[in-house]
């Protein structure tokens, strides 16, 4: 396998211009004779296959959910970046490019962050025009806000909503292709398998969730954009649907996955209140500029009442750790050091659960309130404060926040070249599920303009060119022993979960299981000894899987959910373990992966002289022993710098 | 060739013929409430405004025309607005609960036949009670017979015998209730809507919807209480004949 | 930690065109920190346990903003917390009501056939948006987002009807099952933005015509929906669409086709 990145040279600034101006375009009279697969109706897939729609291709679009407006996307509710420099406090392309290599922590592609930045100016534009109601001053003018810690205001936001109303504008462009009849909608499918074809991506298997039938696909071309893995450790702010199992099983069929072990936790969650939590809800960021973290500085205290714990007993450890940021350290330095305080120190509090330390820690808006008055805090917050009680039932203003890192987002991905094109021709992957532009880190409010990017301005452009370079691609019939041998094998496996020798628990059981394990050795930090611990305790418990999973097999021509969550889980198992076996061969720290071994100054540590790659990984058959390719990266116009919030 | 939307087609097409025609039966029962306060003016002047309304035979049965158009079109709309309801649903929930509902709301369908009984009983009482009973006894209610050129006393002598108060009474209330929902809900339908207006809807309503039942109800009571009472004086009226 | 044992009624539909009926099932050692979504799945654990078929409910977000979950609790669209979605159901408000049975029941619409259970299929929201609930802008031809100040105001009364989730709890929650609360919604959040105004008065129409032609109810201003509804959207929108769809077919000069199953 090689892994050429197709990147344009040049000056920096030109290259997408220049790949554009260069590129192979496919004439409007004939675009309607190539069949596109758009599997994602997220930001990016919903963006892409709307736009490729209105191009004239004949596209089909699927998603596991019953309407596409319904993808993930809707749940983001920060902001989304664009270097407008509406705010004139001097943001450019150059910067926003600058502020995510270095976000990444130095292990992205120079060349597609340049163009992520570039690309930015027009989302804003696109989703303005179809009617997203972003915020606004009170001269009608957009309004923004700085977000993460970034120097200048550039994020784009719509109250707690953004994702929301980007994504219903990504839907109604959509919904108006599917009136238009170029697009073809196909809620409640989800994809199985790839159809490859004389190394060609060439279709997909799909099971239709609703009466069970299993179909196939054809196409000229496929695109993935299928969103994050981040439910590998069962609990994280996903959706409940959210998994692995497209890329995946593109992975098997010869799509490289780069990067799998750069994940990112979120350092202000809800924390978990008992061991039946399904889900773990997100709180915006934005809490931190105004609550102080601690926590009680006597293990003693953990169980009482933080109103009667006086002040002196409070440990207000990121002020204390890091009194230049204070609260606001980087994500996951916030994140860590709650799992400092409470796993190593014993100090968590929060609802115990048997048989793990409490996590949790206070985030405290007294000092604030005292400060700036009820009504401005809650002006600010309100929302959140409202949304924090109605899971809780505490009402912040009385009692501190509880909260815990969660999962959130996941870097790594399949790996794709400049067009976003994997190591499959003819397989596109876009948004959250390539691993594209965020190196190893993702900073706050990109992922929207990502997505968006990818799905609005680099996909259709790209697959045109595809397209318009292989000209013809050979006629393939359902029928074809190679579409008929991808449908029997997604039918095997689908009788194999329903039929397991020794049936006795549901998926969830197993699933749980494995969320453990990933959290507890490949979560926050990680190190050789405990990554090893978690590659020894997968194996088994993925034949464990196997062997006991029960679901109910006389109705599995019918909607049957536990049959599709089983699928899940059996591909999050292959997944978790490749994570792993990345996160021990990546002997350094980088951005969100941090190993214990490699720190300075209680610091990530890079090392660039061995890692400054991007890791992919080849499947063998064996999911134990993937194959490792590497990609150099070179950084012409960024160079490499330590990073300090000391 | 498929057909061009028409506005009755719709169903907000047909809320709005409901609530253009529910307004025309609005401004009916305002105008007929008013003229009716007459009888407080004595018999002369009630009998003198029932023949006035007689005498010019365009306006009476453009008025007639018109009436029974709105309440047609008002109770066909309905119609078809029920049954259309009733298969949007066809499976009942067990558990049923209302939040936002009022008890008004809830019986529209249950006080506009109300309304329609009321209405054709009302117009026996007053309007054709001639026709139907003759010279013999109103209702069936000895002594209370017509008085062709005497509508005064056709509705004092009405009111003095609870078989006529009571279905009258109802009658009233219905309507009352009919309107507290209807008028809130014929700006709804019709869009009369402004941010800054909207509260003054519900007000509306229930102020019209109040005072059109308290008008209606001051005549039964008045002459309960013995405050209007038959008259002897004796009219002649063709016009009413 | 307060937890209770609970009966469950639970609506089990196997198709569209099956016979539903209740079963009953105890939930136990409900905790009163479970959301209402949590109760079930465990519940169907120990169903898939015991050899039987787990109940089937919708749900993906699970934070109350993708729309996907729909059950009708004792009566209530989404359960009986106002503004809450039935994945942001705890159950402490559950026992706060002194609730022992409670009654699962699906979304009821002819619009909406059951698929299994409590699951619906709410394929007609998402045919009223194509049919015009959109602003056509071709990928790429936007002018420059500053380029039309709107005064905040306007954006923020269109922002509360976008806040829309689709989830159809206003059908559910409507004695005449009509969905003029989604469609308002989507109605008003573009026709009162400036973008939105070339298409505005053709928008309505198709719209309001897609949705007579799914078979939903119409409208009676009972304003239950209102309260049913997640977000909060205001029936003052319903209002807004009906005045501009009456106007539209007033003073339209052209038509527009009714779609093919419109009465
Ligand atoms: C709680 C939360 C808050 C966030 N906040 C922000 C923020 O403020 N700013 C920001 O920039 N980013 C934020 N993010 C990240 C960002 O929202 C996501 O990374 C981004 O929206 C992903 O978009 P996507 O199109 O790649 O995938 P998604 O939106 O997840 O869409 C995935 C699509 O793929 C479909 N699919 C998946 N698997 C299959 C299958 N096997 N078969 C068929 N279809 C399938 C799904 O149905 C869905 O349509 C947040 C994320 C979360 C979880
Ligand atoms: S209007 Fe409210 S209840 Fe109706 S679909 Fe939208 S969010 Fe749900
Ligand atoms: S599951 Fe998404 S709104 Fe309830």
């Amino acid at each position: 396998m090689e892994l050429k990145s197709h990147e344009p040279t040049g000056p920096i600034e030109d290259r997408w211009k220049e790949h554009k101006a260069h590129s192979k375009l496919v004439a409007p009279h004939n675009r309607r004779k190539y069949q596109v697969i758009v599997v994602g109706s997220g930001l990016a897939g919903g963006a892409a296959a709307a736009t490729l729609g209105e191009l004239g291709y004949n596209v089909k679009c699927f998603c596991y959910q019953d309407s596409p407006r319904r993808a993930h996307s809707i749940a983001a509710q920060g902001g989304i970046n664009a270097a407008k420099n509406y705010q004139n406090d001097g943001d450019s392309v150059y910067r926003l490019f600058y502020d995510t290599v270095k976000g990444g922590d130095f292990r992205s592609r120079e060349s597609n962050v340049y163009r992520l930045a570039e690309l930015s100016l027009n989302i804003i534009d696109q989703a303005v025009a179809q009617g997203v109601p972003f915020a606004r001053e009170y001269g009608g003018l957009l309004a923004n806000r700085s977000f993460g810690g970034a120097q200048v205001s550039r994020t784009f936001y719509a109250r707690g909503q953004t994702g929301q109303q980007l994504l219903l504008g990504a839907y109604s462009a959509l919904e108006r292709q599917i009136d238009a009849g170029t697009v073809k909608m196909f809620p409640r499918h989800e994809m199985l398998e790839l159809i490859v074809h004389e190394g060609k991506a060439r279709g997909i298997v799909t099971r239709n969730l609703v009466n069970g039938k299993i179909d196939v696909h054809v196409a000229d071309v496929v695109l993935l954009c299928t969103g994050g893995y981040g439910n590998v450790f069962y609990l994280s702010t996903n959706a409940m649907g959210s998994n692995c199992t497209a890329v995946w099983r593109a992975h098997r069929k010869g799509a490289a996955f780069a990067n799998p072990c750069y994940t990112q936790i979120h350092p202000t969650c809800i924390p978990r209140s008992g061991e039946y939590q399904s889900k773990l809800t997100l709180m915006s960021e934005s809490l931190r500029n105004d609550g102080r973290v601690w926590v009680p500085r006597n293990p003693e205290d953990c169980d009482k009442d933080p109103a009667k714990i006086p002040e002196e007993d409070r440990y207000y450890y990121l002020e204390e750790r890091y009194p230049a940021f204070g609260n606001l350290v980087p994500r996951d330095v916030a994140s860590r050091n709650a799992m400092y305080v409470c796993e190593d120190e014993g100090l968590g509090i929060g609802p115990k659960i048997p048989g793990e330390p409490r996590r949790g820690v206070y985030l405290d808006f007294k000092s604030a309130i005292d400060r700036l008055g009820e009504d401005l805090i809650m002006e600010r917050y309100g929302n959140l404060f409202e949304m924090y009680e109605r899971i809780t039932g505490d009402d912040p203003r009385k009692t501190p926040m509880r909260i815990y890192p969660a999962t959130h987002y996941t870097m790594g991905g399949l790996w794709v070249d400049y067009n976003l094109m994997s190591t499959i021709d003819g397989l596109f992957v876009g948004g959250e599920a390539n691993f594209s532009d965020h190196g190893a880190n993702r900073l706050g409010a990109s992922a929207l303009m990502q997505g968006l990017a990818d799905g609005y301005f680099v996909l259709p452009f790209t697959v045109g060119n595809y397209l318009g370079t292989i000209r013809k691609t050979e006629p393939l019939e359902e029928s074809d022993p190679v579409c008929q041998e991808a449908l029997k094998s997604v039918q095997a496996r689908v009788e194999k979960l329903m039929n397991a020798p020794d049936p006795t628990h549901a998926p969830e059981y197993f699933h749980r299981k494995l969320g453990n394990i990933i959290w507890k050795y490949c979560g926050m930090s990680r190190d050789a000894e405990g990554l090893k611990k978690a590659l020894e305790e997968i194996r088994p418990l993925r034949e464990e899987f196997h062997e006991k999973v029960k679901v109910l097999p006389q109705k599995g021509e019918t909607f049957n959910q536990a049959l599709e969550r089983a699928g899940r889980v059996a591909d999050f198992f292959e997944l978790g373990e490749l994570m792993c076996i990345d996160a021990l061969e990546r002997d350094e720290s980088c951005g969100g992966h941090f190993r214990t071994e490699h720190t300075i100054d209680g610091e990530a540590k890079r090392d660039d002289e061995h890692f400054q790659h991007v890791a992919a990984w080849e499947w063998t058959g064996d999911p134990s022993n993937p194959a490792l390719h590497k990609e150099e990266l070179t950084f012409e116009y960024v160079k490499p710098t330590m990073r300090s919030y000391k | 060739m498929q057909r061009a939307l028409t506005l009755y087609n719709t169903t907000i097409g047909k809320k709005a013929v409901m609530a253009a025609s529910g307004f025309i039966l609005l401004g009916f029962t305002v105008g007929h409430l008013s003229g009716n306060l007459k009888a407080f003016a004595g018999p002369t002047e009630y009998n003198e405004y029932a023949r006035w309304l007689r005498t010019v035979p365009a306006l009476l049965w453009g008025a007639r025309i018109a009436l029974l158009f709105a309440v047609l079109a008002h109770i066909g709309s309905a119609f078809q607005l029920w049954k259309r309801n009733k298969d949007a649903r066809p499976s009942r929930y067990q558990k049923n609960v209302s939040v936002a509902t009022d008890y008004a709301a809830k019986t529209m369908y249950f006080s506009g036949p109300i309304l329609l009984f009321y209405i054709l009983f009302h117009l026996a009482h007053l309007t054709f009670g001639g026709m139907l009973f003759g010279e013999g006894a109103m209702f069936g209610i000895e002594g209370y017979a017509w008085e062709v050129s005497n509508p005064y006393n056709n509705m004092v002598r009405g009111f003095q015998h609870w078989p006529v108060v009571i279905p009258y009474v109802l009658g009233v209330v219905a309507l009352g209730v009919h309107l507290f929902h209807g008028i809130w809900s014929m700006f709804q339908s019709l869009g009369a809507n402004h941010p800054k207006y909207n509260h003054l809807r519900r007000d509306l309503a229930i102020g019209l919807a109040a005072l059109l039942t308290l008008g209606n109800l001051s005549f039964p009571i008045a002459v309960m209480a013995g405050y209007l009472e038959p008259t002897n004086l004796t009219f002649h009226f063709p016009e009413l004949m | 930690m307060k937890t209770k044992n609970l009966t469950l009624h639970v609506w089990r539909q196997d198709g569209p065109d099956a016979k539903g009926a209740f079963e009953t099932y105890t939930a136990e050692n409900v905790n009163e920190h479970m959301s209402f979504l949590e109760m079930l799945d465990d519940l169907n654990e120990k169903l898939i346990i015991e050899g039987k078929e787990p109940i089937a409910f919708d749900h993906d977000c699970r934070e109350g903003i993708c729309g996907s979950c729909n059950i009708v609790v004792n009566g209530y669209a989404h359960g009986p917390q106002e503004r809450t979605t039935v994945c942001q159901l705890h159950m402490r408000h559950v026992f706060a009501l002194g609730w022992s049975e409670i009654w699962l029941e699906p979304w009821r619409a002819a619009a909406f056939p059951v698929i299994k259970d409590l699951v619906v299929d709410r394929g007609a929201l998402d045919r009223i948006i194509q049919s015009g609930g959109y602003i056509s802008i071709r990928t790429g031809s936007a002018r420059d987002a500053n380029e039309t100040p709107i005064p905040k105001p306007i954006s923020d009364r269109a922002f509360d009807a976008a806040t829309c989730i689709g989830c159809g709890a206003c059908v559910a929650a409507c004695p005449n099952a009509s969905a003029s609360l989604f469609t308002a919604a989507k109605v008003s959040h573009l026709g009162m933005l400036p973008q939105g105004q070339t298409e505005r008065f053709d928008r309505v129409r198709k719209m309001v015509a897609q949705m007579d032609a799914e078979g939903f109810g119409s409208c009676t201003n009972h304003g239950e929906c209102e309260k049913a509804c997640p977000k909060g959207i205001s029936i003052d929108f319903i209002a807004q669409m009906n005045r501009d769809f009456v106007k539209a077919m007033v003073t339209s000069k052209h038509d527009v086709e009714a779609p093919n199953d419109a009465e």
